[in-house]
């Protein structure tokens, strides 16, 4: 039964037209990428292969210091270095470009380049615009600076209490606690009170980013007449260009923005504010189009997105029969010297909170720290990763305080198959699933009881041997209130509510098809997805299909390939644009047909009359709906062309509650997993093996079996990135000490295992063909997968994993502890 | 410093050029001789993108002086096949889905082309021991494997076709 702080939602009913079926074409088919010829043969056209006559390259001299006032800035030798265009200082920025985008409220100042105060190190202090990117690096060398050196916040719980100059924003925020607000969803106090058992556990969740083997970068150039065009890698091009122009202090019409490929994004390249507006300045301040791409140094120093960095204090309630009451936790975020998304990344895991478990009520105390260290921003996951983590080790720790079976008791909790859409207490829906069939075939993947007993026997060998078991949500499909809706009630900011991907369709005189998309490729197939889509539409095969990108001027709202949403959302969009093209086609194929419209529809690639042999082409018909106006009726319904644009709005959302009692439906097409790892701990060195390690995923219907498995395996790899290895280090005085690939480590082709993968499909009743997303994928799990599993190798000495990453040293610091002679 | 001429074999064709003595090969390569495909991820040796061959041996393009290669043979991802006629590495990484993003392709299929010139029957192991120094952030490395043991099939079949 659902609380009665729940009650004013209304599911709204389903949208969707098309609904899963087993009888697709394409559908479901695991067809070579589209997008591959050009990749693997180096045509790829990333940001760095892009040059424009005349163009100059720009480095940036960054902050050495994680908190200093910039005393004095002198560039004159930097200026006399031949070769030099200018060098700009951010007080010579700010006169074209205004500060940087910021959804906090009340917003948190941000400049592309320092001018007053540098707040963490790698803050841009100046820019050298000069004929080649070797000479602009000199001169930044050349340039001198002179800085009084402030108080350095780099510890959370210090810098929360900091005063005078050790306050990083004095103007806009009293302390660096920038953000404390505490909810109750639901009778989190009764539910407590009534509880028989309350698992508590502190826990530690470690600063890391996406980390794309192609890091960030824009070419911009500007003049009077044209205004700006800013090629960049970002993908949020034609979501807000408005306003980017405010950044940069030109009205809409004089900034054009262009995406390319991304060499992977991660969610890091979601927006680039910061260096969209650096280059576009840069631009206009030296009179030459202007290059600036990011070095791997800078990428780690200064990037957009620095993924959560926090501390949980976490309660669940229980009875003693194992049923889950509450979930209570305190959460200390330190978000850097930013708010870039505000504390939108702690929203986002509120739509999955409780797992997929039946729990009454949730509360939050959420304080956002702000830090002398790079700001935060998008990281695969959203900080719903972090979430997983804590219900999840939650769970492990009460099966063992409760003495129960942990697949046992996660079973008893689970929401069942017929209590779909299930609502939890945050107002978020679980829009369907299986969640035991999805347990039942990860055990068999595996062979669960086959692990348990090698796990049996390694113990009597004194091996430390574990098996970890997460159910795991995965959110798909965000509504965009989960930016703003933690924000103070009365000031939420800007209270965006539309989240929509668009697509242009058009057929030309030949009868192929081209289909515009928005945003773009990040690595994650979305044109073969598109393209799928439309083969089933119109039933003709990948090679009549071309697929390209607007830009902001051409272009609609699209926000790309993040929050696993887009490819439910184009798919949406995809399916809007093809049924009204299918109907023009009809209309021109019936009268060349002489038949009625009633009577034809499209299948195989023409128009055909119902229960005959007549038919038209696609080719036939667009030859003339393009070129033959006259053939056709004088009126208006055939005009020239076969072209739509389509908009596809999130399937299913509601606004939050006034008061934040809930926070109504936005993240609702739920996915599903379920992985189990088993691991061998080498007690003496602390290293981590993993000897098997099985994905299942739910997502719904699936357009590509092939790609998305693609999702799962990276998504994994990375999360054991994330369990076992990757965490930016700042030290004492904020000094970020491992800032680059040799001592931040990724995973290499060593440390990731063979992943088994399989997949159940609960079609979403929501969605066009009840897909939902996966992009997110492993990350989700793998990092509560590896911690329960290195838990249950370690058993035997009573060592629980809180924290993540858990590198040797951190492990075998542990283990010594817990087998050191009492 | 004054540029230095220096001649070379680039994907088979002698090539000469003057350049700078300190810039980087991955950089010429890039945007001297208009070859994009080497792709440039870290700038100090570790992501294994700006792999290219050298005499026959990899090399971190973004480590090596461009004035290095004189003499020597240079083959880059151009060197592989065309878009619509690729070599049965890069027709071996479409099949098996061992890229998604794209950039660490290029490094990639120049290791693997290096490993299979020597080694026609590789283990998993062998091919993991080959790409263990390039970084993929996308495909958790398990269909760029795949992908490598499937070309050494491909180009053993094609060694016996031609026998």
């Amino acid at each position: 039964m659902r609380s009665p702080h729940l009650a004013d939602i209304v599911i709204p009913p389903s949208r969707q037209r098309e609904a899963a079926r087993s009888s697709a074409k394409w559908i479901g088919k695991s067809i070579p990428r589209v997008e591959d010829p050009k990749l693997l043969t180096g045509k790829g056209r990333y940001i760095d292969d892009l040059s424009l006559p005349n163009m100059a390259h720009a480095a940036v001299l960054r902050s050495p210091h994680a908190h200093a006032r910039i005393i004095r800035i002198n560039k004159s030798r930097a200026e006399a270095l031949p070769g030099v265009v200018c060098v700009v200082t951010g007080r010579e920025l700010s006169e074209v470009a205004a500060s940087a985008v910021s959804f906090a409220s009340p917003p948190i100042t941000q400049h592309p380049m320092a001018i007053e105060k540098a707040r963490h190190v790698g803050e841009v202090i100046a820019a050298v615009v000069a004929e080649d990117r070797y000479i602009a690096e000199d001169a930044v060398e050349l340039i001198e600076v002179e800085y009084e050196l402030l108080p350095v916040n780099s510890d959370p719980e210090i810098a929360m209490n900091a005063t005078g100059d050790g306050v990083i924003h004095p103007t806009e925020r009293e302390s660096n606690v920038a953000y404390d607000e505490t909810f109750d969803w639901g009778p989190v106090e009764e539910d407590f009170a009534r509880a028989e058992l309350v698992v508590r556990r502190k826990m530690r969740w470690g600063r890391a980013a996406g980390t794309p083997i192609e890091t960030c970068g824009a070419v911009a150039e500007y003049d009077d007449a044209n205004g700006y065009t800013v090629t960049s890698n970002s993908a949020f091009g034609n979501f807000i260009p408005w306003v980017l122009a405010g950044c940069l202090k030109v009205h809409p019409t004089k900034l054009k923005l262009i995406g390319v490929n991304n060499g992977g994004s991660f969610g890091t390249k979601v927006l680039l504010h910061k260096i969209i507006i650096l280059t576009a300045g840069l631009a206009r301040l030296s009179g030459r189009p202007v290059k600036y791409i990011e070095d791997r140094l800078e990428h780690f120093l200064n990037s957009d997105g620095h993924g959560p960095d926090r501390y949980y204090d976490a309660e669940l309630a229980l009875r003693r029969d194992g049923t889950m009451l509450a979930l209570r936790f305190k959460v200390v975020d330190d978000y850097g010297a930013y708010l870039h998304f505000s504390v939108g990344t702690n929203g986002n895991p509120l739509a999955q909170v409780v797992g997929p478990y039946k729990i009454n009520s949730v509360g939050m105390r959420l304080i956002a720290v702000l830090t002398n260290k790079c700001q935060q921003g998008p990281y695969r996951c959203f900080g719903a990763e972090c979430a997983n983590f804590v219900i999840e080790r939650l769970v492990d720790a009460a099966a063992r305080e409760l003495g129960m079976d942990r697949e046992a008791l996660r079973l008893h909790n689970m929401v069942q198959p017929h209590e779909f859409p299930y609502m939890i207490p945050t107002g978020n829906i679980d829009d369907s699933g299986n969640y035991q069939a999805v347990l039942d075939k990860a055990k068999t993947l595996i062979d669960l009881p086959a692990w348990k007993s090698r796990q049996a026997e390694a113990r009597t060998q004194g091996r430390r041997l574990g098996i970890g078991l997460v159910t795991c949500q995965e959110r798909s499909v965000y509504s965009p209130t989960e930016w703003w809706f933690l924000n103070p009630v009365k000031t939420p900011g800007f209270a965006l509510t539309s989240a929509p991907e668009g697509v242009q369709l058009r057929i030309d005189g030949s009868g192929h098809i081209y289909c515009q998309l928005q945003t773009p490729f990040i690595g994650t197939s979305s044109e073969t997805m598109v393209t799928q889509v439309l083969c089933e539409q119109f039933g003709v095969a990948p090679g009549d299909i071309a697929i390209g990108y607007s830009d902001s001027h051409t272009g609609f709202n699209g926000i790309g390939a993040n929050g696993s949403r887009f490819t439910v959302m184009v798919a949406g969009a995809c399916v809007s644009a093809s049924h009204r093209l299918k109907e023009r086609l009809k209309r021109f194929g019936a009268h060349l047909l002489e038949a009625n419209t009633a009577d034809v529809e499209v299948v195989d690639g023409a128009v055909r009359v119902h229960g005959t042999d007549r038919h038209k082409t696609i080719a036939e018909i667009a030859i003339m709906a393009n070129f033959f106006r006259k053939a056709f009726p004088d009126t208006p319904e055939f005009d020239t062309g076969l072209e739509t644009t389509a908009v596809y709005d999130h399937p299913l959302a509601t606004e939050p509650h006034p008061e934040r009692k809930h926070l109504g439906i936005f993240y609702p097409i739920m996915g599903h997993q379920c992985h189990i790892a088993v691991v061998e701990v080498d007690e003496e060195t602390g290293q981590v093996k993993i000897l098997d390690y099985a994905a299942v995923h739910d997502v719904g219907t699936v357009v590509n079996p092939m790609t998305l498995d693609g999702q799962v395996v990276g998504g994994t790899a990375n999360g054991i990135g994330t369990a076992l290895l990757e965490e930016f280090i700042y030290d004492a005085e904020g000094q970020f000490v491992n800032a680059n690939l040799g001592q931040f480590c990724m995973p290499s082709a060593h440390d990731v295992p063979h992943i088994r993968t399989a997949h159940l499909s609960t079609p979403s009743p929501f969605t066009e063909y009840g897909i939902k997303g996966g992009g997110e994928g492993g990350r989700m799990s793998a990092p509560a997968a590896i911690a329960s599993a290195i838990e249950d190798a370690l058993a035997p000495l009573g060592i629980e994993i809180l924290q993540v990453p858990v590198p040797p040293p951190r492990l075998r610091a542990l283990i010594r502890s817990a087998t050191r002679p009492q | 410093m004054k540029p230095i001429e220096i001649a070379f074999t680039l994907n088979g064709k002698p090539r000469s050029a003057e350049v700078r003595p300190r810039v980087l090969l991955s950089d010429f390569l890039r945007h001297q001789m208009g070859l994009p495909g080497t792709h440039v991820g870290c700038e100090h040796g570790v992501c294994g993108s700006c792999t290219i061959l050298l005499d026959g041996r990899s090399a971190r393009s973004c480590l090596t002086f461009a004035v290095q290669i004189d003499g020597s043979e240079v083959e880059t991802v151009e060197s592989l096949g065309t878009a619509s006629a690729l070599h049965p590495i890069q027709k071996a990484f479409q099949e098996e889905h061992g890229l998604q993003c794209g950039f660490c392709t290029p490094g990639m299929l120049m290791v693997a082309r290096e490993l299979l010139e020597h080694h026609d029957t590789p283990s998993e192991e062998e091919v993991r021991e080959a790409i263990a120094g390039n970084l993929c952030r996308c495909t958790g490395y398990q269909n760029i494997v795949a992908a490598i043991l499937s070309a050494a099939a491909k180009l053993r079949a094609e060694k016996e076709t031609t026998v």
